[in-house]
């Protein structure tokens, strides 16, 4: 038990460090709001799986259930409000500066 | 191992508290606040476990929700003419 | 710093802090409170009233000197006299030698909670928590008598206008967001009764349910409009509740003078002493949950309606 739990928590805090070394090297906003959003809620899920694996007893489980069903609610959500929130007031991605601008949508999936 | 997971999760905390003092624009630092707020949710749980006293997940629970909700009253209440003044003053 | 917002924020992040401090301390009461007040609540009116006021600080004529020396100087006397004080946590401390073992062995005789710190905060210390919900219920008096504004009955009608229109063409921009909170709302008003009655066993109690479930409600009215949340939530029943809440704790600590014992003395409740502090710490959490609650969505309303009636004004009048 407790060498499947460690290997969750080692996967949960790499995708964590992983995370926040996006947001500090990413150059735009919108490609930081990638890293963290995907990052933070895959990572939390994985310490949360981690944590239930060290043979707590029952309600502590529940409670590890319902802080990982209320994460996987709410932190996409908040991702997308504030994308959102970020198009509907104009602020633009950075992208390539090329005088073509065909080229620019073809390479920018 | 749980230390290991608390240490890394605090030096996330760190990073994102740097980008909330760098962040060019107001969005970036609503995003590393976020973050910062999840990483606490986590950080509580985890030094529950490591000292033995699950009932911090009550107060993890509870960070959650707040976080969520501050988010979305941030960005409700900021709205486009706030913003948009205070690009304004940087232009200036 | 000018910015109010970064203010905010930052005042945020110092709450969070502390209460971290609470959590490294081991102290999981005052993390709770702490974490659910000082860093959800506080932040969130302070935005609302930020909305009212203005972004920035006005420019101030004078430079601050003698105010910041005055406070050095009694900062640096304070420090100075806690120097004699013991070492915290120490055995030797006055505090813990009469009252905090008397607390910590015959709690659980006495009241029979496991929670010692409601025990010590809704029993042995029930005057001052009744203190704290009359201070708090005065805020929120205080706000009412400030701000509220008294609605015309044409203003009603137009109000619920508006909220057919937008419920036919439902808003894109935030539609996920709705749904999402449409099904977590449930959720975290259960929640918030949990915390108001577990307070017993774990943590909680009547101060952090009522802050969670105005935060709720908070949630709410943001999303889908200050007029449908004011249809949902009547303000008229909202300051009654609030009342109530003040009025229940009044009245259980009269019901102990009324046959014959001290006030708030929870033996009288029932023949079984035990048993009747279990009743009493029962309802005054009750009260309590009720005031904060009331007093959270007073303030939010009042705050927020003002705003509202600000803009809807602008757009008339342009």
């Amino acid at each position: 038990m407790n060498i499947s739990s460690a290997l969750f928590l080692l996967i949960g805090s790499f995708l964590c460090i992983s995370g926040g070394v996006g947001i500090l090297r990413f150059p735009d906003f919108y490609t930081r709001m990638h890293a963290v959003g995907v990052t933070d809620t895959l990572a939390t899920a994985m310490i949360l799986i981690g944590l239930m694996l060290q043979n707590p007893d029952g309600l502590v489980i529940v409670k590890l259930v319902i802080i990982l069903l209320m994460t996987l609610f709410i932190s996409p959500t908040a991702s997308h409000a504030l994308a959102s929130a970020a198009v509907h007031n104009n602020l633009m991605p950075k992208l390539e500066e090329t005088e073509d601008n065909k080229k620019v949508s073809s390479s920018n999936p | 191992m749980l230390i290991a997971a608390t240490i890394a999760i605090l030096v996330v905390m760190i990073m994102a508290i740097t980008r909330a003092i760098m962040g060019p624009t107001h969005y970036d630092r609503i995003l590393a606040v976020n973050m910062f707020g999840t990483k606490t949710v986590l950080l509580i749980s985890l030094l529950g476990f490591v000292m033995g006293r699950p009932e911090f997940l009550d107060i993890a629970i509870v960070y959650a929700l707040i976080n969520f909700i501050s988010v979305i009253g941030v960005l409700h209440y900021s709205d486009a003419s706030i913003f948009k003044r205070s690009e304004q003053q940087k232009k200036q | 710093m000018k910015d109010l917002f970064a203010v905010i924020m930052l005042s945020g992040i110092y709450g969070l802090l502390s209460a971290s401090f609470f959590v490294a301390m081991d102290a999981v009461d005052v993390a709770f409170t702490e974490a659910s007040v000082g860093a959800g609540i506080s932040t969130l009116l302070m935005l609302v009233a930020i909305t009212i006021t203005g972004r920035t600080e006005r420019p101030q004529r004078h430079k601050p000197v003698l105010a910041l020396v005055v406070v050095f100087v009694t900062g640096s006397l304070l420090i100075y006299g806690t120097l004699d004080m013991p070492y915290f946590g120490s055995a030797q401390a006055p505090v813990h030698q009469h009252v905090a073992p008397r607390y910590i062995n015959d709690s659980m005789q006495e009241v029979g909670a496991p929670n010692i710190v409601t025990s010590v905060l809704a029993s042995y210390r029930a005057f001052d928590t009744f203190g704290e919900v009359v201070v708090i219920f005065t805020a929120g008096m205080g706000v009412l008598a400030l701000l509220s504004v008294v609605r015309h009955p044409r203003e009603i009608a137009r109000d619920n206008e508006k909220i057919d229109s937008l419920n036919k063409s439902m808003h894109e921009e935030h539609l996920i967001l709705r749904i999402v909170v449409k099904i977590l709302i449930p959720f975290i008003l259960l929640y918030a009764l949990y915390v108001q009655f577990h307070g017993d066993f774990g943590p909680g109690g009547g101060f952090q349910a009522g802050v969670i479930f105005a935060a709720a409600i908070i949630l709410y009215s943001m999303l889908f409009g200050m007029s449908t949340a004011r249809r949902v939530i009547n303000q008229s029943v909202i300051q009654l509740f609030a009342a109530i809440g003040v009025l229940l704790y009044g009245s259980i600590g009269v019901i102990s003078l009324l046959s014959g014992k001290n006030f708030l003395d929870y033996n009288v409740l029932s023949p079984d002493p035990v048993a009747g502090q279990h009743l009493g710490i029962l309802l005054i959490e009750l009260g309590v949950g009720f005031t904060v609650a009331s007093v959270m969505v007073i303030i939010f309303f009042n705050f927020a309606g003002r705003k509202n009636d600000q803009q809807n004004k602008e757009n008339n009048d342009s």
